[in-house]
């Protein structure tokens, strides 16, 4: 066996502090090693040729590259080997820049400590065997989860490509946080209008399939071949019948039920129609406040209907649909207004949330585009926003910056200005933070032509003074307490997570932060791919978002599913379990242990009852090798054979 | 109900300028039947000189009282007084995470103190250990013209990590306790904002500035009197009224109270028995309207029966 090994300077990153002449002299001794040089910068194309050149003339066999993470280059130079003849995986990288040379400062112990990781590398790859992938067939559908402007945006990108599309909504209309907004920055253009559109061609295109009330319910498989499982929630409306005329919504008794939609501005009934421009527009039952589930009697929907649509009886149904790949949208949530008691959030009346504000500005909300105070209906001449209202508090455990408030106050204030010329209307605001395209000018403009009077501090506490609410706070520019005596107060209320975005990540073995948006592959380099092959990602989910970059990353997302379909077969990746049947014992202890249900039983001709790894499904992640009490099962490339001769030079020799 | 007892710390200012919460607070929790047993050889808490100059000294003298209730082997302490309940507190948490500043601390300290007391407040265990139905259970006596605004001061309740009671922002132990009684509890904006504390030292004009705001938005609220926990925001808002009223230009005459006076008055205690006759603003025309509860109960009745013959309403609320 003949063993190349290549050191990399890494310009200074490596041989700054690591003495890479010293590590190559140490490697040239190691049992095996035929060759062993160092090079400036290995990853270069000359650096790679260096080592095609090294293979051919030093009749290498097996190659170890000391450099950087084997997440940056593993895969350069692995090409680099099979271009020169040898199986892509006889190579093995050994980490001597973020192990080592990047972490520590003193150069002797580094370049001891390099020295191992190479002794370490060369047992390895002594031990390693050839691999190849195989190929496997894909489905060319996609599932688009959340019908917010992401998704809408994803389905549509994949639909005119030529992809089937199944769009899951969660709620009975499409549209999600977007169809709310009365206005958008800094364009102050209607939302909807600019919405409505994408909404009508979501509906209308005859590649994508949409479920609009329902929510996954189960999803299994791998990249390439996901069989999922969708809640149709019941609706108690036959929606092949309902036209949405909306007698039933008119005629309903119950006006006390909770509007979803309006953020609970105002109350709604119990059987309604979201919005006007909802898609699809049908009629649909809140069995909490409907009086024939509550009171078991009244069915005056039932009644007045013309087409006999409302069915009482409806239960949720399960319907399966087959796919390849699965683009998130699942967008955001806020926090309540009670989570703030200081501003006395959910006491008193008139401090809204900037959402609910927005359902008030808005021509079709509950007081249909008039500003009124939610306490006696009054028009209110004093506005007084709140920006961060419990965004970069670590106290309430939402450190960061919910990334559009800014953005919207200033809309707000301006529209609220336009409402009511005789308006005041105060921000309260620790940072402007309006760093897209027109951003700045759009908040110097509501400064300076509205007259909005923004002030450079926070709010300690909101309390009632007779009809009016006191807004006490620091003036950080002054020096000095402030004390505003507002009509309404609008809280900028924090970004979260959707309401279940933790068990939506976990059906779909993606991984989230501390609170609960979904983590990327990379944070600059791969924005919408996940960890999980197949998974991509769009819109806050990931993160608060704007509709810019929620749009964007909608086509992003979209791109990236169009490009892996662009072929007909997925290369599977070698390195997997593998069951030496000859010791399986078939004690299933892996079958169970399996988090990916990749291992099934295999009855044998003899009747002896062994496991078997389904190639497609296993990820490689090892835990069944640990698992299996007599090493019948092994992880190819990460057997105990290659991770003990790794142990064994590091601690043997 | 089963007796209960609990190690006292009144702390220095229940001794004299407060002596009438020490006795108000004696005469519930006996009526209550919890028994005190004052802790023996007590010292200063550490207080507001000590921690504004040396944390370690401050948590030494809170824990050296803190080692003594480990010595009459017992792991609670109570103490009207919410500074001293925070100093305590305070020593008690950090000494418990910081291993080395416990040490700093115990080498100050002539028995070292091994971190097994909890401290908290009167107002603390009658919410949470007695409970509001066993308050309401000795009360005797009705206050017909008393409308209270509770006014919980800066920290009975915060920071919450460090004093784990009720909400930070919006405290309702004493609303619960005064409703309990039978006492009409006004909605209150500033049950936690600043009176100022012991900045009436040396910074008086803003004390009196921040008081007045607290008696002004009492009377806002509707109350004709102050129910408070703190003796010090009692001195600033009692007895500093008169000085408030030269300064800002108002004339406040508004009763402030422990919130233990109120609830002893309900018990039947006298006035004087409960210091109340101490105070500067007098509230002697706020509870001489008290009679037993009995009467309360019969007028309430008799109005009830007096409503009764209007024709009965359709239930549905909603159409």
């Amino acid at each position: 066996m003949r063993v190349g090994v290549f050191i990399c300077h890494c310009g200074n990153n490596i041989a700054g502090t690591v003495e890479v002449a010293k590590v190559a002299e140490e490697a040239r001794k190691m049992p095996g090693v035929a060759f062993a040089t160092t090079y400036m910068y290995t990853c270069s194309e000359p650096g790679q040729e260096e080592i095609k050149a090294a293979i051919a003339r030093e009749k290498l066999d097996r190659v170890v590259v000391a450099a950087c993470s084997p997440r940056m280059h593993e895969l350069t130079f692995r090409r680099t080997v099979e271009k020169a003849g040898l199986n892509r995986y006889f190579f093995e990288m050994a980490n001597i820049r973020e192990h080592c040379s990047w972490i520590g400062e003193d150069k002797e112990l580094n370049t001891n400590k390099a020295i191992e990781a190479v002794k370490i590398a060369v047992e390895k790859v002594k031990q390693n065997k050839p691999l190849f992938p195989s190929r496997f067939k894909i489905n060319k559908r996609v599932l688009v989860i959340g019908g917010g402007v992401a998704g809408m945006q994803a389905a549509l990108d994949c639909a005119d490509g030529g992809l089937e599309v199944v769009l899951v909504e969660k709620s009975p209309s499409l549209g999600g946080m977007m169809a709310r907004l009365d206005k958008t920055f800094p364009t102050v253009d209607c939302s909807i209008c600019i919405l409505g559109p994408k909404m009508v061609d979501v509906s209308q295109h005859e590649k994508i399939t949409l479920y609009a009330y329902s929510e996954i319910e189960e999803i299994k498989g791998y990249v390439g071949n996901y069989q999922i499982k969708i809640r149709k929630k019941a609706t108690y409306v036959d929606w092949s019948k309902c036209t949405g005329c909306g007698a039933c919504v008119e005629k309903c008794p119950s006006r006390n039920a909770y509007d979803y939609f309006n953020f609970g501005v105002a109350p709604c009934r119990a059987i309604n129609i979201p919005f006007p421009q909802a898609i699809p527009k049908k009629a649909k039952i809140d069995p909490k406040f409907c009086r024939q589930f509550t009171k078991g009697k009244c069915g005056v929907c039932a009644k007045i209907c013309p087409v006999g649509a409302i069915n009482y009886e409806m239960q949720d149904e399960i319907v399966s649909e087959e796919v390849g790949a699965i683009i998130v949208a699942s967008g955001y949530g806020l926090i309540d207004l009670d989570k703030l008691p200081e501003y006395g959030g959910g006491r008193y009346p008139d401090v809204i949330s900037g959402i609910q504000y927005e359902r008030i500005l808005n021509a079709s909300g509950p007081t249909a585009g008039h500003i009124v105070r939610p306490s006696d209906h009054t028009e209110p001449k004093t506005i007084v926003f709140v920006s961060c209202a419990g965004s970069r508090d670590k106290s309430i455990g939402i450190p960061y910056c919910s990334n559009f408030c800014c953005m919207y106050i200033a809309k707000q204030a301006i529209l609220t200005k336009d409402h009511i010329p005789d308006s005041q209307c105060y921000v309260f605001y620790m940072d402007i933070r309006s760093p897209g395209k027109g951003y700045d000018e759009f908040t110097r403009r509501a400064q300076e032509e509205y007259g909005v009077k923004y002030i450079r501090g926070r709010v300690s506490r909101i309390y009632p003074k007779g009809k009016k609410l006191v807004v006490k706070g620091a003036d950080t520019l002054l020096g000095t307490q402030v004390e505003v005596e507002a009509d309404l107060v609008v809280l900028a209320t924090a970004v979260i997570a959707a309401p279940d975005a933790r068990i939506l990540a976990e059906k779909l073995h993606i991984s989230y932060d501390p609170y609960g948006f979904y983590v990327e592959s990379h944070p600059k380099l791969r924005p919408v791919e996940t960890n999980t092959s197949g998974v991509f990602l769009a819109g806050a989910c990931q993160g608060p978002k704007d509709i810019p970059a929620s749009v964007g990353q909608g086509s992003a997302a979209a791109a990236k599913v169009l490009s892996m379909f662009s072929k007909d077969t997925l290369e599977s990746d070698p390195q997997i379990a593998r069951v030496n049947q000859n010791i399986c014992v078939g004690c299933r202890k892996c079958i169970r242990t399996c988090p990916f249900g990749a291992i099934e039983e295999q009855e044998l001709r003899d009747g002896r009852i062994v496991a078997k790894v389904i190639e497609t499904v296993c990820a490689g992640c090892g835990i069944c090798n640990s698992t299996c009490p007599c090493g019948a099962i092994q992880l190819q490339h990460f057997t105990d054979n290659q991770l003990l001769a790794e142990v064994n030079a590091l601690c043997l020799t | 109900m089963a007796e209960k007892e609990y190690v006292y710390f009144p702390g220095c200012s229940l001794e004299a300028s407060a002596i009438e919460y020490d006795l108000s607070v004696r005469k519930v929790l006996g009526a209550l039947g919890v028994k005190l047993i004052e802790l023996d050889d007590w010292s200063c808490c550490g207080s507001t000189p000590a921690h504004s100059v040396d944390h370690g000294f401050a948590a030494a003298v809170a824990a050296r009282n803190l080692a003594l209730v480990e010595k009459m082997g017992h792991s609670t302490l109570i103490t009207p007084c919410p500074a001293c309940l925070s100093a305590f507190k305070k020593a008690h948490l950090r000494m418990e995470k910081d291993k080395d500043f416990q040490k700093e601390v115990n080498s100050l300290l002539d028995e070292p103190y091994q971190g097994g007391v909890t401290a908290k407040s009167v107002l603390q265990i009658i919410y949470e250990d007695i409970g509001i139905k066993a308050v309401a259970e000795k009360v005797k006596i009705d206050l017909p013209d008393l409308q209270v605004a509770p006014y919980y001061g800066c920290i009975i309740n915060r920071p919450p990590a460090v004093m784990e009671f009720d909400d930070p922002e919006n405290p309702v132990a004493m609303d619960r306790l005064m409703e309990a009684v039978g006492i009409k509890v006004c909605d209150f904006a500033f049950k936690v904002e600043c009176c100022g504390a012991a900045f009436g030292v040396t910074k008086r004009k803003m004390v009196n500035e921040l008081s007045a705001k607290v008696l002004a938005m009492a009377l806002e609220a509707g109350a004709n009197c102050l129910v408070v926990t703190c003796q010090l925001c009692h001195q600033n808002l009692d007895l500093r009224q008169e000085q408030i009223n030269r300064t800002m230009g108002t004339s406040f005459n508004l009763p402030v109270l422990f919130f233990t006076q109120v609830i002893g008055l309900t018990y039947g205690f006298s006035p004087q028995e409960l210091g109340i006759d101490k105070h500067n603003i007098n509230a002697e025309p706020l509870i001489k309207s008290r009679r037993p509860v009995e009467e309360r109960i019969k007028e309430e009745e008799e109005k009830a029966k007096a409503k009764k013959p209007k024709p009965k309403k359709a239930e549905e609320e909603e159409s």
